[in-house]
Formats: C-alpha cells, sequence, structure tokens
C-alpha cells in the first residue's frame, strides 16, 4: 500500500491483507513464493473483517496442520478465521456441517458416508454421469455458438450429478438446477440470492420429509436407515448434510470444469499432447486441480491449544488458513511449480482437496465428473475455442473458490 | 514388503484403492480392506504412493 494522506484511513494491522489476488489466472498470488522462502508461518489480516490469522505455505506444514487434531474446524470457536460476515447471533444459530464438525462427532457422521463415495461406487455412477455430460453438449451443439460454457455446461453438469447422489426425483431436477445456479450467481440483488438459498433450503427439507417416508435408492434415503440404528443426526442435522454436499460438491466442480476448459484452449500443445494420448487424462486432471487449487483457503483452522508448526508456535484460540495453493507450488515438491505438465510424476501429491479427517469426501466423484466431461469435449467438439480475447475474462478473484464468472465459448 | 493398515484411523478416501487397485480395496463400509498383504515388487512403487498419499497415514509398509 503506498502512503496515504490520512493515516486514520489506514487499516489499523500492520499485516497484509488476505486474499491475496492470483497474478496469473493459472498461479499462485505472487506474495506465495516469498512467504514459502521467508516466513512460511506469517500473519495476516483478513480482508472481510480485519481480524488476524496465521497463513501456512509450505506443503510440509500445511499436511501438519491439516492431520493436526489440535486444529479444530468448528467455526463456532472464538478465533476461528472467518472469510466472509456472519454475526454473532447467526453463528450461535448455526447447525454445523461435516466440514465444521471435530470428532467424535465427524467420524460417527463420516463414517455413515463414506460407503457413498468408494472408489467402486464412483464408478457405478459413471455411465449416469456420461449421459449426463452428453445430453448437455447436445444441447449446447443444437444452439448457435457462441455460448457461456459456465451455464451450458460448468454448472449444470455437478448439479445433476447431486440431483442423482441425493435422489432428487426427475421432475425436479430443473428447479433443482435453477436454485443452486442462482447462489453461484454474483450478479443478483442480495434479495433474488436470498430467495435462492431460501427456496433451495426449503425443497431440501421437503426431499428429506419425503425420504423419510417413501425411501428410495439414494444418499439420503441410506443415511437415514442408518441413522434409525445409530441415532446419531436429527431432522435438521439430515437437511444440513444434504445441503453440505450441494455446498462441497456444486461450485467446486463446476469452476475446476471451467477453469480447466480454459487451461487447455490456452495451452494448445497440452490439449494436442491429451488428444493424442487420452490415456493422460487423469494425470492432467491432477495437475489441473494442483495449479488452480481452487479452495486455497476453503481449509481454515482454529488452534485449539498451542501448535508448534515451521519454528512457530501458534497460540490456543489463534485462526489458521493452511492455503492449499501455496502447498501446492511450493518448489521442493513441484520442481517448476509454475509451468504446467500432464507428466508431472508428483502431480497427484497435490492438497487441492485438502489433508487428514476433513478430506473431500468427494474426490473421486469430482474426478470422474472431470475426466468425463473434459474427455467427451475433446471428442465431440474438437473445434471448441475462446469466443472472446481470454483477456476480457473476469475470474473470481475475492471469492472463497476461484473460479471464472463467465466463458464464452465457440466451436 | 509388508503392507499393514490401522483401519480405526482409515478415512474412507478411497485413494489407495484408485492408485493401487490390486493391493487395496474399501470393503462395504467404505474403509480399507489389504488383499494381499505381501504384494510382488513390481507393485512396491504403487503402494509407497498409497502409503504416502493417505490422509490419515493409515497405511504402513515394512521390510
Ligand atoms: C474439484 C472439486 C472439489 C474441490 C476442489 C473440493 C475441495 C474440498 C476441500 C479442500 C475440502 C476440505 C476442507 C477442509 O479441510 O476443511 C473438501 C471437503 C469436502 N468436500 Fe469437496 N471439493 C470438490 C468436490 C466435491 C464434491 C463433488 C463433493 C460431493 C458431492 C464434495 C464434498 C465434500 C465434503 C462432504 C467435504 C467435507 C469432508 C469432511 O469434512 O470430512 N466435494 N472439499
Ligand atoms: S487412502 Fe488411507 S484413508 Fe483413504 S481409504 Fe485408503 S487407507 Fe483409508
Amino acid at each position: 500500500m503506498t502512503q496515504s494522506a490520512d493515516p486514520s484511513s489506514e487499516t489499523a494491522s500492520p499485516y497484509p491483507q488476505f486474499p491475496m489476488r492470483r497474478g496469473c489466472p493459472f498461479g499462485e498470488p505472487d506474495e506465495y513464493a516469498e512467504l514459502r522462502a521467508k516466513e512460511p508461518v506469517s500473519r495476516a489480516s483478513l480482508k472481510v473483517n480485519g481480524k488476524p490469522t496465521w497463513l501456512v505455505t509450505r506443503h510440509q506444514d500445511v499436511k501438519q496442520v491439516l492431520g493436526d487434531p489440535r486444529a479444530s474446524s468448528n467455526l463456532k470457536r472464538p478465533g476461528y478465521p472467518h472469510q466472509f460476515h456472519i454475526s454473532e447471533e447467526m453463528l450461535a444459530h448455526v447447525r454445523l456441517m461435516l466440514l465444521s464438525m471435530d470428532p467424535p462427532d465427524h467420524t460417527a457422521q463420516r463414517r455413515m458416508l463414506i460407503p457413498e463415495f468408494t472408489a467402486r461406487r464412483v464408478k457405478e455412477m459413471r455411465p449416469r454421469i456420461q449421459e449426463i455430460v452428453d445430453e448437455r453438449i447436445d444441447a449446447m451443439l443444437a444452439a448457435e455458438g457462441p455460448v457461456d460454457l459456465v451455464t451450458a455446461l460448468a454448472l449444470p453438469v455437478p448439479s445433476l450429478t447431486i440431483c442423482e447422489l441425493l435422489g432428487v426425483p426427475y421432475e425436479d431436477h430443473a428447479r433443482f438446477e435453477t436454485w443452486s445456479a442462482a447462489m453461484m450467481n454474483h450478479d443478483l440483488s442480495p434479495e433474488e440470492y436470498g430467495a435462492a438459498v431460501q427456496a433451495l433450503d426449503t425443497y431440501l427439507d421437503e426431499l428429506v420429509t419425503l425420504k423419510e417416508s417413501e425411501p428410495g435408492d439414494d444418499l439420503i434415503s441410506r443415511f437415514l436407515e442408518k441413522n434409525r440404528a445409530e441415532q446419531v443426526a436429527d431432522h435438521v442435522d439430515v437437511v444440513t448434510m444434504a445441503r453440505m454436499m450441494l455446498v462441497g460438491g456444486h461450485e467446486t466442480t463446476a469452476n475446476m470444469i471451467a477453469l480447466g476448459v480454459l487451461a487447455l484452449l490456452e495451452h494448445p500443445d497440452h490439449l494436442a499432447e491429451l488428444r493424442a494420448d487420452p490415456a493422460l487424462l487423469p494425470n492432467a486432471i491432477e495437475e489441473l486441480l494442483r495449479v488452480f487449487s481452487i479452495s486455497d483457503s476453503g481449509t481454515a483452522r482454529v488452534a485449539v491449544e498451542d501448535i508448534e508448526v515451521g519454528g512457530v508456535t501458534i497460540r490456543a484460540g489463534e485462526g489458521i488458513l493452511a492455503l492449499n495453493n501455496a502447498a501446492d507450488h511450493d518448489e521442493t515438491v513441484f520442481p517448476d511449480p509454475g509451468t504446467l505438465d500432464f507428466h508431472r510424476r508428483e502431480a497427484r501429491s497435490h492438497l487441492a482437496f485438502g489433508y487428514g479427517i476433513h478430506q473431500c469426501m468427494g474426490a473421486n466423484l469430482a474426478r470422474a465428473e472431470l475426466e468425463i466431461v473434459y474427455g467427451t469435449l475433446l471428442r465431440r467438439v474438437p473445434g471448441l475455442r475462446l469466443a472472446v480475447p481470454a483477456e476480457e475474462l473476469r475470474f473470481k478473484d475475492d471469492a472463497m473458490v476461484y473460479g471464472v464468472y463467465e466463458l464464452p465459448v465457440t466451436w | 514388503m509388508r503392507v499393514t493398515t490401522d483401519r480405526d484411523r482409515c478415512v474412507g478416501s478411497g485413494q489407495c484403492a484408485m492408485l493401487s487397485p490390486d493391493v487395496f480395496d474399501q470393503d462395504d463400509d467404505g474403509l480399507v480392506l489389504v488383499l494381499q498383504e505381501r504384494p510382488d515388487a513390481e507393485l512396491l512403487e504403487d503402494v509407497h504412493r498409497a502409503a504416502d498419499l493417505c490422509p490419515s497415514r493409515t497405511i504402513q509398509v515394512t521390510g
């Protein structure tokens, strides 16, 4: 920041502000490399509320924090580094999602959900995901280009996949998709946004009630069935769990779909490599997940006891952002980290899905969605290209999940 | 080489079953199952990667 004429207009905090902007959409904020080298565990001030937090930037240290039982995910604990405005009163009423629970509550709920996301279960879901992707690409190709790939493909695919998972009846798919897309639309007024959130919440509540009386072959019904024996959740917990699946799996996957397509279009050599050797796709996806690490600060914690990390003592009650985008550009683990390399051997060591007991439950599902979307686009739309100069694209620089707002393409 | 796991630690991420399906699977609860306790040498590399990438440090490779 440059010297200001009026010192009182400066924020009181001497620390750098978080979030920091990514200079290049395919990389990390410039400050991260310097932090890793000089001050791997450092202080920052949260832009949204001016409160202090620790930033952890080295791969090894991020893994250490995320694997440490003294680092709590409970956002109700004082000192938790909130990254959006939330009042004390609202906080008191929030029902904790799995993402924000600590053991033993976390262990009990996660164990009930694990069978839904095994490697085998995800494999079984693939044909249906392929159908969803094909239908969307049919619709896209039937229209005249250019179209916005975000609304035509990136948002509907994860939304409909979550419909499948949760057992949303087919006739409700369109409504579900409209609301979940609205929740991601930053151009809506606060009233419109609030209405979409409310409609979706009401819908999920009704859906759980429906499954209570008419169980089907889906995640919610199986969760309710197990819960009858184990009694770990009440009705509101089940609705909260369903919302967690939507919140966790929708915007993340949608942003990754659009950013990955952009990366391929902007790196024609890499695209040609994939065309020549489709078996490269799984590793290419790990590399794309690594370079974007879209949920950089989603791995937030608060220390419940003093924690020694990277030579620094983080005191009990202090907030920690274990930055996975910083970790995923650590040159000691990923040589030449700024270079996109689909053959990179260590690509899968990225922490874009987190690490430890909260590691993304939907990781294998997200990988399958990305593989099917990219693979099908490569096969079916070989002429895909940007419809606007890349410099005109707007990126979600201040959002908690990085992405691109619109991606106009033609073919 | 001998592969052991501590199932109480497993968080069911399925990384192992994806990376090294000849050696690891997930049971009906989604927790890790070791299919071969003494896998052949050519599987060594994958098994080590699975152990390294396991988010809950559940997998031990000895010998
Ligand atoms: C590319 C897409 C995705 C990315 C980058 C991503 C990223 C993440 C990250 C970083 C975490 C860990 C947060 C923490 O440690 O505090 C997480 C947790 C989680 N994710 Fe994902 N996610 C993606 C897709 C999905 C999908 C498709 C689903 C489900 C349908 C999902 C469901 C969850 C759940 C339930 C958790 C909480 C797990 C727990 O607390 O035990 N995610 N995700
Ligand atoms: S990788 Fe680790 S946590 Fe994940 S299923 Fe295998 S043993 Fe369990």
